[in-house]
């Protein structure tokens, strides 16, 4: 078992086309550095330079914000879903 | 619509025909449907998503329909806006939407605003209206729309497209925000516009439908609303998903110290028009 990474549209073209990963990190902040050893520029895409998650860029851990959790620290264990949601505009 | 001997309407014959479908179910009944006649809903936009929420908020028989849009139709659009045919290109959006509107539901008032809504006219043209539904294809459209509904006091029924995936939920003032969602818009020019990134044109069927979908349980007060739910919908996959949004303390239109206490530049917030963030 492992955490399922949903990855969405606009990030794909990082991930080779993947809309799903598996990663074994034990936080969501490390997570994001497994990705970014698998597919270069996932963290750019969606942490800022100083570290924080990008402000139209949400991080959901079993559908909860990790901003009500404890944000990039938040705890993964295996079985966890991770979702990656920006702000879209479309219409 | 007819009255009784108490003074209170009743339906027509035509009307009893036309919404049978609906009426003989118990979560619309005579009285729904009597709501739904006596509603308001304001559509932002008749392009993609516009485009189906309006015709089943008319079909349904939602009494008065607003359509605001300062495009004209290109042909470009009649792949996913199906409000407008052929014979409508170079017209108006909103002369197209209300022909087609009127045709399905002669019943429905329908109000055209062949105009940018801008932190100008916004309050004027939404006021009258219960609720609004989102169809709008920009970020300071959508900070606009969110903050004057939430200034005003009325839901917003919310949806956005992207290539193959959608969102939507809806806003209940005091209940969460689209800048609790997403507190800033993504910065100018890091990402592609709508045109550019394209869209499956069966996408905004769906998320339109599911926004037409929650205006009319609002409506009628059935059922469960999306408040405090953000909707995942991606057609690749076809799967639906959805995360929790919360009411952000923080949040400087609805949180507990609110610096927002009316609508400001939208342009100069967002720095210009965009489709998506993370691209």
């Amino acid at each position: 078992m492992s955490i399922r990474v949903r990855v969405p549209t606009p990030l794909r073209n990082v991930t080779g086309g993947l809309a799903d990963l598996e990663a074994t990190a034990p936080t969501v902040l490390a997570c994001f550095g497994e990705l970014e050893t698998q597919f270069p520029g996932f963290s750019d895409r969606v942490l800022e330079e100083n570290g924080e998650v990008r402000r139209f860029v949400n991080v959901f851990v079993n559908g909860e914000d990790i901003r009500f959790l404890d944000g990039l620290n938040t705890a993964l264990k295996s079985g966890d879903e991770l979702s990656i949601v920006p702000a879209m505009a479309g219409g | 619509m007819a009255t009784n001997g108490n003074g209170a309407r009743t339906l027509t014959l035509d009307q009893i025909r036309r919404y049978q479908r609906q009426i003989i179910m118990p979560e619309v009944g005579s009285i729904g449907q009597r709501k739904l006649l006596d509603a308001s809903v304001l559509c932002i936009g008749a392009g993609g998503l516009g485009s189906p929420s309006a015709l089943y908020l008319a079909a349904a028989g939602v009494g008065k329909l607003g359509i605001v849009d300062f495009d004209v139709v290109d042909v470009s659009n009649l792949h996913r806006q199906i409000l407008h045919g052929n014979k409508d290109v170079g017209r108006p959006k909103v002369e197209s939407a209300a022909d087609t509107l009127r045709d399905i539901n002669p019943d429905v008032e329908i109000i055209g605003y062949n105009e940018p809504i801008n932190s100008e006219n916004a309050f004027d043209i939404m006021r009258d209206y219960d609720v609004v539904l989102n169809g709008s294809d920009n970020f300071p459209t959508r900070y606009l729309v969110n903050d004057a509904c939430f200034l005003l006091g009325k839901p917003l029924v919310d949806g956005m497209i992207f290539r193959f995936e959608g969102q939507a939920t809806v806003y209940q003032p005091g209940s969460g925000c689209y800048r609790c969602l997403f507190p800033s818009p993504p910065p100018p020019g890091a990402v592609p516009s709508c045109a550019e990134a394209g869209v499956l044109g069966v996408l905004p069927g769906i998320i339109g439908s599911i926004e037409a979908v929650e205006a009319i349980k609002l409506i009628l007060g059935e059922g469960t609303s999306l408040v405090n739910r953000l909707l995942l919908f991606d057609s690749l996959a076809m799967e639906f998903r959805q995360v929790k949004i919360r009411r952000d303390p923080t949040c400087p239109l609805c949180g507990d110290e609110p610096s927002i206490s009316e609508l400001i530049d939208y342009e100069a917030f967002c720095g210009g028009p965009a489709a998506s963030a993370l691209s």
